[in-house]
């Protein structure tokens, strides 16, 4: 028995890490999906939702709902300018120069984070911080809880935007033709903005979430590389996949963390990542059949 | 302005285009060799940096710049040549043995990280060497029985000929020697079929494919390649540092090599020199003036690697040629002087290549 709940404990802890790598792999494929680029800074990003949730919360005493709704408006708008100013200026240039230039912003984002919020962890007090659910002698703690209700949530709102709103059916279209989308009077540029604010928000909703769990620090965008393991693992391009291959990850580095000798926690999703894309390079839900000549 | 008159289809693929550049770079390497007896220990020092840093870059310009395959995974390449290099000598084995062993036996890891991504491409394969590389670091740490952990390693000097090769002229001599042979290598290698056939896939996959060009067998040896020059590298960088800690190795280097091809102008070898120059002394000239910004700006912490990012973003956003395109432009516009035409190097409108099949 006390096996049997240490072990749900884990997968439950390694389902709230994996919620996080979702929500972050989600941000990567819904760019992939619109305009086949990666965005290496998505982690940051998430970093600056963070951050700026904690400058609402923390610095001017906001409710914490009311702060976090802003932190996410503020971190889209942010994602929009980013998408209208800088990355819409690189489209058709090789693949990897889009690589390079978000990893290059990330460079940016980070170093600014530093040098306004400091190099040392922050936190904010949030309504689940350090409070647990007892459920028959299985306890949880409300904050790895609420990181899963959340993803399910905000799953459920993105699924209804994509599949009833007139914006998000345009978003779909544009994602599948460009130029169709552009013959049926689609502004696909500012689709395609739009786009890239909803993965910022989606990036600031994990921030967020993941505060009262880990602190908020300048490199917590890090957990990005990991986050490519679930978009891989999921197949590039699906989203539910996206969020399946997050949580998979999640609950495997948990489960190697227990069983196996250390160091092996940390190499994990890498590993898993690299398998994937020997044995299956389609990923888990493939959507993307192959390559246009 | 000389106008070259060729009479011979060899002429398209000499070292040298005429005897002029043989006596500029011939100058060029007589300047280096006395460079030690003028400057002081320190500048010769940071010199032999740049030239351990021009030696990986090399190795990242064939993979990037000359078949287009990206690799944020050659940290990883340059931290085992390090150890290789390092566990060698303290066995006592002969620095004319080691180099070229930790050449190889990191060539050997190219090939085997080139086998299984060669089904993919572009980003997949960014993705995939980030993830090797973060693997090798972490071995690197935690199998301390070979590399010492986080105590590290320390690389005992190395005798060359009865000689022993240390302080900064030392490292200085020999990684000029080293870096001179693999320019020299690298330049013979782009100009053979192999060279060309490595181009040729970087241009299109698909025309080089039906060109007859087995992608796999060349992909491949791009890798290997790439990964012998980074090991080599590695080894130079384990003198360098003289003590190998294994955070060494992580993805900022790596980010820093494809900085150096990136920022130096992706295709050409001129490139990877400029690019080693300007990202091993930005610091140093960090370093110099930062006593003197206004705003207390200097004493930021995290200002090296933002400008670092800037520096990549605006170079990606305004000169793709990097720091060689646009040497090679101000030399156009003073051998065409008054007569420069604003079309002259008018970028074509390039529009995305998709990789869908639908």
């Amino acid at each position: 028995m006390e096996d049997a709940a240490r072990l749900l404990q884990l997968v439950v802890n390694g389902a709230a890490a994996g919620c996080i790598y979702g929500l972050i792999a989600l941000g990567f494929v819904l760019i992939y999906k619109a305009t086949e680029m990666i965005n290496f800074a998505q982690g940051d990003i998430m970093m600056l939702g963070g951050f700026f949730a904690f400058s609402l919360i923390a610095h001017f005493g906001l409710n914490y709902w009311i702060g976090a709704l802003l932190a996410i408006l503020l971190t889209a708008a942010f994602g929009f300018a980013l998408d209208a100013v800088v990355l819409r200026r690189v489209i058709g240039q090789p693949q990897f120069a889009v690589v390079m230039l978000t990893l290059g912003l990330g460079f940016i984002f980070r170093a600014y984070a530093g040098i306004t919020w400091g190099y040392d962890s922050v936190g904010f007090e949030t309504p689940f911080t350090n409070r647990t659910i007892n459920l028959h002698g299985l306890i949880l703690g409300q904050d790895n809880v609420s990181i899963i209700v959340g993803t399910v949530l905000l799953c459920g709102v993105l699924y209804l935007f994509f599949s009833h709103t007139r914006l998000g059916v345009a978003m779909q279209a544009s994602s599948q033709n460009q130029l169709a989308a552009y013959y049926m009077g689609i502004p696909v540029r500012t689709v395609f903005s739009l786009i890239w604010a909803i993965s910022a928000g989606v990036a600031a909703v994990a921030g967020i979430l993941l505060s009262p769990v880990s602190m908020i620090d300048v490199n917590m965008g890090f957990l990005g590389i990991k986050a490519f393991a679930a978009a891989v693992l999921g197949g590039f391009g699906s989203i539910p996949g996206a969020l399946v291959g997050g949580v998979v990850i999640g609950i495997v580095e948990q489960l190697a963390g227990y069983f196996l000798p250390a160091g092996f926690q940390e190499v994990t999703s890498n590993v898993v990542l690299l398998a994937t894309l020997i044995l299956r390079p389609q990923g888990l839900f493939a959507e993307i059949a192959g390559k246009r000549v | 302005m000389r106008y070259l008159f060729k009479t011979d289809y060899r002429q398209d693929i000499t070292l040298w285009r005429h005897r002029g550049d043989l006596f500029w770079y011939g100058l060029l390497i007589v300047v280096l060799l006395l460079i030690p007896y003028v400057l002081s220990e320190f500048y010769i020092g940071e010199l032999g940096g740049v030239f351990v840093f021009a030696v990986a870059g090399v190795g990242m310009m064939l993979l990037a710049g000359y078949t287009g395959l990206i690799s944020l995974g050659n940290a990883a390449f340059l931290g085992i040549g390090a150890y290789t290099e390092a566990i060698l000598l303290a066995h006592g084995v002969p620095l004319v043995v080691t180099l070229p062993v930790a050449g190889l036996f990191t060539g050997l890891f190219g090939i085997l990280i080139g086998l299984p991504t060669l089904r993919m491409s572009g980003l997949y394969l960014a993705i995939a060497t980030l993830a090797f590389g973060s693997i090798v670091g972490t071995v690197f740490q935690k199998w301390d029985a070979v590399t010492g952990g986080f105590d590290g390693f320390p690389v005992p000097t190395p005798d060359l000929f009865g000689m022993p090769v240390q302080g900064a002229n030392g490292i200085y001599y020999l990684s000029l020697f080293v870096l001179v042979v693999v320019l020299w290598l690298s330049a013979n290698l782009l100009r053979t079929p192999l060279g060309r056939a490595m181009v040729a896939i970087r241009d299109s996959e698909i025309s080089a494919q039906s060109m007859g060009i087995h992608l796999a067998r060349y992909k491949t040896f791009a890798f290997a390649v790439s990964a012998f020059i980074t090991g080599l590298a590695g080894a130079l960088f384990a003198h360098y540092v003289r003590y190998l800690a294994p955070d060494a190795f992580d993805v900022l280097l790596s980010v820093q090599f494809v900085t150096i091809v990136f920022v130096g102008g992706l295709g050409s070898l001129h490139g990877v020199i400029f690019g080693a120059l300007f990202v091993r002394l930005l610091p140093q000239f960090i370093a110099i003036i930062r006593d003197d910004l206004p705003f207390g700006i200097g004493r930021m912490p995290g200002l090296e690697p933002s400008l670092f990012g800037f520096v990549l973003v605006i170079v990606i956003l305004f000169e793709p040629g990097g720091i060689y395109g646009r040497w090679i432009k101000m030399k156009n516009w003073f051998q065409a002087y008054p007569l420069k035409r604003r079309t002259s190097f008018r970028r074509q409108k390039s529009y995305a290549r998709s990789e869908r099949l639908r």
